[in-house]
């Protein structure tokens, strides 16, 4: 068996498990780290199918950014775990049921009648030395998909003031300065005039 | 020898995974992100590999634009998350039925 036939199972062995473990797991902490090994199973996989740019992509967006994030609500909010987890067993069946079917009609179509095996999808050959994956899809995508690539700039900037404007309060009853106001201020709002009447000095 | 049908395969196997994860998990909000999140994964996988057995980049750069909206879409589900845990205090779906729908 050649080396990256052993790789592949190896690393879709850990994929799999991952995903088993993300699904079934209690605490979501857990359960966020595992999808973060599954990120990382995915991301080999797809270097050994020479897909680097989004490897590595994959590596550094997902878990370096979404996947931190999700830590990150995941440790923030204080989440009462056990009412969370009612109704796993009841759901199991039909769960697993329902994604045991899926499964087969998949495989079934996948593996039947030789569809995508070796003669009708012959494997590709090895990229030759010199070539730049990351090159070639900048290329590719700066020139057929410059307007999609524009919009995702444009979606990604509307989820940022999105996520802002959700979370960003108003606490009330905090004290803090707004300094626009203070410069503006003027003389009467901060002086107030009292004329006090004079009386005759008393002696003694 | 690995043939095109692996990858699917394995694809398809993470696909159903996170089925069966929306229907284990259906009390807690951030699994179900999570799931949606794998099922994101799957198909990427499939873009993936029929990219590169077809020797098409168009499967590749529709890849890098899943991941584009899957990372917008995971940070405002996480804010709609903050939001809601601050005003409910739970994530639990089953208690949220304000709608009556």
């Amino acid at each position: 068996m050649p080396i990256t036939e052993i790789v592949f199972y190896l690393f879709s062995l850990v994929l799999t498990m991952a995903a088993v473990m993300v699904i079934t797991v209690r605490n979501p902490v857990y359960a966020a780290l595992f999808l973060v090994l599954a990120f990382f199973s995915s991301a080999a996989i797809w270097m050994l199918l020479e897909v680097e740019f989004l490897a590595i992509v994959l590596v550094l967006v997902y878990v370096g950014a979404v996947m931190v994030l999700f830590l990150f609500v995941v440790m923030m909010l204080d989440i009462n775990l056990t009412p969370l987890k009612e109704g796993f067993m009841r759901y199991m069946p039909v769960g697993v049921g329902i994604a045991a079917v899926m499964a087969g009609e998949l495989l079934l179509v996948l593996w039947s009648r030789g569809r995508f095996d070796a003669t009708a999808f012959p494997p590709p050959p090895a990229n030759p030395d010199g070539y730049s994956n990351t090159k070639a899809v900048g290329e590719w995508m700066y020139t057929h998909f410059l307007l999609p690539f524009e919009v995702a700039g444009i979606i990604l900037l509307v989820a940022i003031i999105a996520a802002i404007a959700l979370t960003l309060r108003h606490r009330t009853g905090t004290k803090v300065q707004d300094p626009a106001r203070q410069v503006q201020v003027r003389r009467d709002e901060r002086i107030r005039i009292v004329s006090v009447k004079s009386e005759p000095r008393q002696d003694g | 020898m690995l043939t095109l049908a692996h990858f699917l395969t394995l694809g398809a196997i993470l696909f159903c995974l996170s089925v069966a994860g929306i229907f284990l998990n259906r009390k807690n909000v951030i699994i179900l992100l999570m799931c949606i999140e794998l099922m994101l994964l799957a198909v990427n996988m499939n873009f993936v590999a029929f990219s590169r057995y077809l020797g098409n980049l168009d499967g590749q750069v529709f890849v890098f634009f899943i991941l584009t909206v899957a990372a917008a879409e995971a940070a405002i589900g996480l804010a709609i998350l903050v939001v809601l845990f601050r005003n409910r205090g739970t994530i639990n779906v089953t208690e949220l039925d304000d709608l009556k729908g």
